[in-house]
């Protein structure tokens, strides 16, 4: 990236998008600044994220996308040095008030990371370690359901239900990524993240994740960080160009691509020196 | 023009088609110009030259196809390069469909060769090819220096040449009416006037494509249309009463 990009001194008007009205905004994120230490990583950011839509985080690497991701479910406070401040809404409630309880809301809020990261247990165990901790199943019978369920949401059920007891880090790159999102879900979350959930896998594979994220948005809401301008493209119904640290543009998916507004924007997704 | 790709070989795929366009462009300029004079001096020589150009035209058109389909492959251009890859393939249709009106002319007029000149037609569709010619010259240049106002003013000069169609088209029905033998040179005449009042629209939509380019937009307002033909008759009693009078 060419270090000589002037900061933006003023906070970007990304907010002439207005989400249609009939639209219910499942996550509401008002004047959220992060710093990290003394360096800031991100600057006012105000972003509607509305349900059952697949929104893309798209923006070059360190404009912070990923830290903005990981404020949805608190991610940053393992982080010492991190600290939040602005407000981030999840149906209305603040997620950062000090009465929230953080594992129940990262229950509700699932993430699937870049890399498939199974336990080293059984499938089954792997899917079944969320609903146990929270307990979701009051028998033996309705945790076997929420299995079963949850490996078919996931697409993949069919290719394990014969070797569930096996482990689960013996499946495929691609399986091993939908395992995890089968163990996200699991929990009956409302939101999911995904921080490059495909980025790691041959094309195919990549193709029956992002098939799945267009089922799983049925019934979740679903927000991705992407490197793939083809996929944010493909998946998502909205797209936020974030760039050092600024949201620069929000917008219609096929507007963003087509025809952004900012000349930033344009550049990162034409792959111009911006 | 816009800053660069950081791969940079994208920058010379979208400048080769550019330079095609302008290539393109340059020689259906000349066949227009020719195209009409071939016709006020019935030069069959300077014809059969228009007719051959169009060959190479017709190649160019292929080349842009061929770079279009493997720049949309290879490269996936979005936004303003996805606009730009675009209208260069509807460019060169438009341009293509130009050199092929030129060159009607062209073979209509070695028909005309032997026959009487009629009124001053000839002229006024020389006229018209002129306008068309720099429409043509003006929607390019606005093409390469992206120039939407430009653009849009071409775009509303069509109608002029339309109206010199309108003209056109009942004095050459006149024509027809007062002598049957005038019809078959009228009626090559009339196609002819017709040709370069396509060529018209074709650069209309030229200039709408440019306008597309920079903006991202089709010009959203109607465009005012003057060719009336579809609509015109002359009553032959006009025609014979005026004979008695005299």
């Amino acid at each position: 990236m060419n270090m000589n990009v002037e900061t933006p001194k003023e906070p970007v008007d990304a907010m002439t998008f207005q989400l249609p009205e009939e639209l219910q905004v499942k996550v509401k994120t008002r004047d959220v600044n992060v710093h990290y230490g003394e360096k800031q990583a991100l600057f006012d950011i105000n972003l509607d994220v509305p349900a059952n839509h697949v929104v893309s985080l798209i923006g070059p690497s360190g404009c912070g996308k990923s830290t903005y991701l990981r404020c949805l479910n608190r991610m940053n406070d393992i982080i010492d040095i991190a600290r939040v401040s602005g407000k981030i809404e999840l149906d209305g409630l603040d997620i950062y008030d000090k009465n929230i309880d953080v594992v129940e809301l990262r229950a509700r809020v699932g993430m699937v990371f870049q890399k498939p990261n199974p336990f080293p247990k059984s499938i089954f165990d792997n899917v079944a370690y969320g609903p146990r901790i929270h307990g979701l199943a009051d028998n033996k019978t309705e945790l076997e359901e929420i299995v079963v369920t949850s490996l078919q949401k996931a697409g993949l059920f069919d290719e394990v239900k014969d070797r569930l007891k096996d482990s689960g880090t013996g499946l495929s790159g691609g399986q091993q990524q939908r395992l995890c999102i089968a163990r996200a879900i699991a929990t009956r979350p409302e939101v999911i993240l995904m921080d490059e959930p495909a980025s790691a896998l041959d094309p195919i594979a990549t193709a029956v994740i992002e098939e799945l994220i267009d089922e799983l948005r049925q019934n979740f809401t679903i927000i991705i960080v992407t490197h793939s301008m083809q996929q944010a493209a493909r998946i998502s119904q909205y797209t936020a160009f974030f760039h050092l640290g600024y949201l620069v543009e929000v917008g219609d998916t096929e507007q963003i691509f087509t025809n952004p507004v900012d000349r930033r924007t344009q550049d990162y997704i034409t792959g111009r020196f911006g | 023009m816009d800053s660069e790709h950081i791969v940079k070989s994208f920058d010379s795929d979208l400048l080769q088609i550019e330079s095609l366009i302008a290539e393109m462009g340059g020689l259906v300029e000349t066949q227009i110009s020719d195209a009409t004079t071939v016709l006020t001096r019935r030069d069959t020589v300077l014809g059969k030259k228009v007719i051959e150009l169009d060959k190479r035209v017709d190649e160019i058109e292929f080349e842009v196809d061929a770079a279009v389909v493997r720049i949309l492959a290879l490269r996936q251009p979005r936004a303003q390069d996805l606009r730009a890859v675009l209208v260069v393939l509807k460019l060169a249709g438009n341009l293509e469909r130009i050199g092929d009106y030129a060159k009607n002319i062209c073979k209509r007029t070695s028909v005309l060769a032997n026959s009487k000149a009629i009124g001053n037609s000839s002229a006024t569709i020389k006229r018209m090819g002129n306008l068309v010619q720099e429409m043509i010259k003006d929607v390019l240049d606005a093409y390469v220096s992206r120039d939407i106002d430009t653009a849009d003013d071409v775009r509303l000069r069509d109608q002029e040449v339309d109206q010199m169609h309108n003209a056109l088209f009942r004095e050459l029905l006149t024509h027809m009416m007062e002598d049957p033998r005038n019809i078959t040179p009228c009626m090559h005449l009339l196609f002819i006037a017709k040709n370069v009042e396509r060529m018209g629209d074709h650069v209309t939509s030229m200039a709408e494509q440019v306008h597309f380019l920079v903006s991202g937009k089709m010009p959203d307002d109607e465009r005012p249309k003057g060719d009336n033909t579809s609509y015109s008759s002359v009553e032959l009693n006009a025609v014979n009463g005026e004979n008695n009078d005299g």
